[in-house]
């Protein structure tokens, strides 16, 4: 089985639960440690190809995240991953350590890579090791695919203890308004996602599966079973729906059984037995139509 | 959530009329997706998802409807389940002024003249929808009056968290705990739109959303309308 996974952000579970009960894990918007009010709108601007959003990590913080927000979401039955983002290596030892013993997280996911925030970043690697020496959950880092070399950061975060990979966060773009030629977004600039991201997370997925061992994460523009397919090819295990989930929220249903049908249809047991066959030297099928 | 036809993301609307077995909407091509919609033909499919968020309050003794522009677009129907109430119109241009043929009866005024201008000292329980300027006018000349806010809008059932307005020093989500804000109070009530209205197949991918809501029987429509 590929599990099927929201991206980050892009659902709230508890106004939209049948949704969330849809997926094989339930990935929480990220949780930072103090009450973020987000940026000021507009947000969000769609553009030929994708859509930029400039949310700026709105959470109510860590402390009423686990009070208010846990005891509901692990009501639905649907396994836990929580999505952490701070600005230093203290900020994400903070955030595991408070997760650490609660049963109901099955992963904690960090946020390495949020374009939507002003504060620089230390490296990923500093902050993996410190999430790490915090908490014996497992740990998922999430990549941004704005780097040069994304298996170099790979190899890096796996090193400092990192079980799985998330790949890819969004990648910032500009738009701007077609009759004042200033920015669509309050904030300027933003995360583009959707259909455009698709080829670049599959770039990401594939130099990384081959820099680690490491489980992935897939997700950037996924809209059907086959750009599921693709990324599974490349070497992701499970996969995300991120900006399809805005315009339809039986996606993760829908792609489910489109994947399945794909594996299928191409003479796989299952999707997950396609995993990786991108890396392997020569193609079962001599050509494809497309 | 109305689906434009090659774009990314759907379009938030408001239901204009439903006469038996129809769902009509009035759209103002102004950009990709409204042209998309507007370039429909009859016999195309689009999928829809509704009824979403929180509507007007019909519950009201002494209704006046009042609209600017484009914001027409609700009125016809509250004003079919509010028993005929008073409308008050204003828009842009003697053009846009045709729109209020379908709200006949409403008192109507073109630009330079603001649709403020016609509000009566006593305006009872007013149900506005219509450009920012003119709901803010209105925030300030009647409290507690009902207004049809609008936001870039990416999902409309409170996933992605772009439409957010600012109310009291927070943000909150439009499509949620909106469209319809009301100072103090908003978000008591759901809007009744579509109830047992609509000839679309349900499936109700979204049943049980906006659990805080008290509209747990509406009926959850996620379908394609032909």
């Amino acid at each position: 089985m590929v599990p099927i996974l929201n991206a980050s952000g892009c659902l709230d579970a508890l106004t939209a639960p049948e949704v969330a009960k849809s997926l094989d894990a339930f990935v929480t918007k990220t949780v930072t440690p103090l009450p973020r009010e987000g940026n000021p709108p507009p947000r969000i601007a769609e553009t030929e190809h994708g859509m930029l959003n400039s949310i700026g990590l709105q959470n109510p913080g860590i402390e009423a995240f686990v009070r208010q927000h846990l005891p509901q979401l692990a009501s639905l039955g649907v396994p836990l991953w929580v999505s952490v983002g701070g600005f230093s290596a203290d900020d994400f030892a903070l955030l595991c350590e408070r997760l650490d013993d609660l049963a109901e997280v099955e992963v904690i996911e960090l946020n390495l890579s949020c374009p939507n925030v002003e504060e620089a970043s230390e490296i990923a690697s500093e902050l993996v090791a410190a999430a790490r020496a915090a908490t014996e959950k497992l740990l998922y880092a999430k990549l941004s695919p704005a780097t040069w070399d994304i298996a170099e950061t790979a190899r890096a975060v796996a090193e400092a203890g990192a079980d799985g990979l998330s790949l890819v966060n969004t990648i910032r773009g500009l738009e701007l308004d077609g009759k004042t030629l200033r920015p669509k977004l309050a904030f300027g600039s933003g995360g583009y996602s959707g259909p455009a991201l698709r080829p670049i997370a599959l770039a990401c997925v594939y130099a990384c599966a081959r820099a680690v061992e490491l489980p992935i994460v897939g997700m950037g523009g996924v809209r059907s079973g086959r750009d599921a397919v693709e990324l599974v090819a490349a070497g992701a295990s499970a996969v995300a729906l991120g900006t399809v989930l805005f315009s339809d929220p039986s996606a993760p249903d829908r792609v489910r059984g489109e994947l399945d049908a794909e594996a299928k249809s191409r003479g796989y047991l299952s999707a997950a037995a396609i995993r990786a066959v991108a890396h392997e030297s020569s193609s079962p099928i001599a050509a494809s139509a497309d | 959530m109305l689906e434009a036809p090659g774009r990314l993301l759907p379009r938030p609307m408001s239901l204009c009329q439903a006469p038996d077995g129809e769902l009509a909407f009035l759209i103002e091509a102004i950009g990709p997706g409204t042209r998309a919609l507007c370039s429909l033909e009859a016999g195309d499919a689009i999928h829809v998802l509704g009824p979403l968020g929180r509507g007007f309050d019909l519950d009201v003794e002494r209704p006046l409807l009042v609209a600017g522009g484009i914001g027409i677009a609700p009125m016809p129907y509250l004003a079919s389940v509010l028993g005929g109430a008073p409308a008050l119109l204003g828009f842009r241009t003697d053009r846009h002024a045709e729109a209020a043929t379908l709200l006949p009866g409403a008192e109507v005024v073109v630009e330079p003249r603001l649709v403020t201008e016609l509000l009566p000292d006593d305006p009872g329980d007013v149900l506005a929808c219509g450009p920012a300027a003119m709901l803010e006018a209105l925030q300030a000349l009647v409290p507690g009056a009902q207004l049809a806010w609008e936001a870039p809008m990416a999902c409309g059932y409170g996933a992605c968290y772009g439409c957010v307005v600012e109310i009291e020093g927070r943000y909150v989500r439009l499509c949620v705990d909106g469209p319809v804000l009301r100072g103090g109070t908003q978000g008591s009530h759901t809007s009744p739109l579509l109830r047992g209205a609509a000839p679309i197949r349900r499936s109700g991918a979204l049943a049980g959303h906006s659990p805080a809501s008290p509209a747990n029987d509406r009926p959850q429509l996620d379908g394609t309308v032909r």
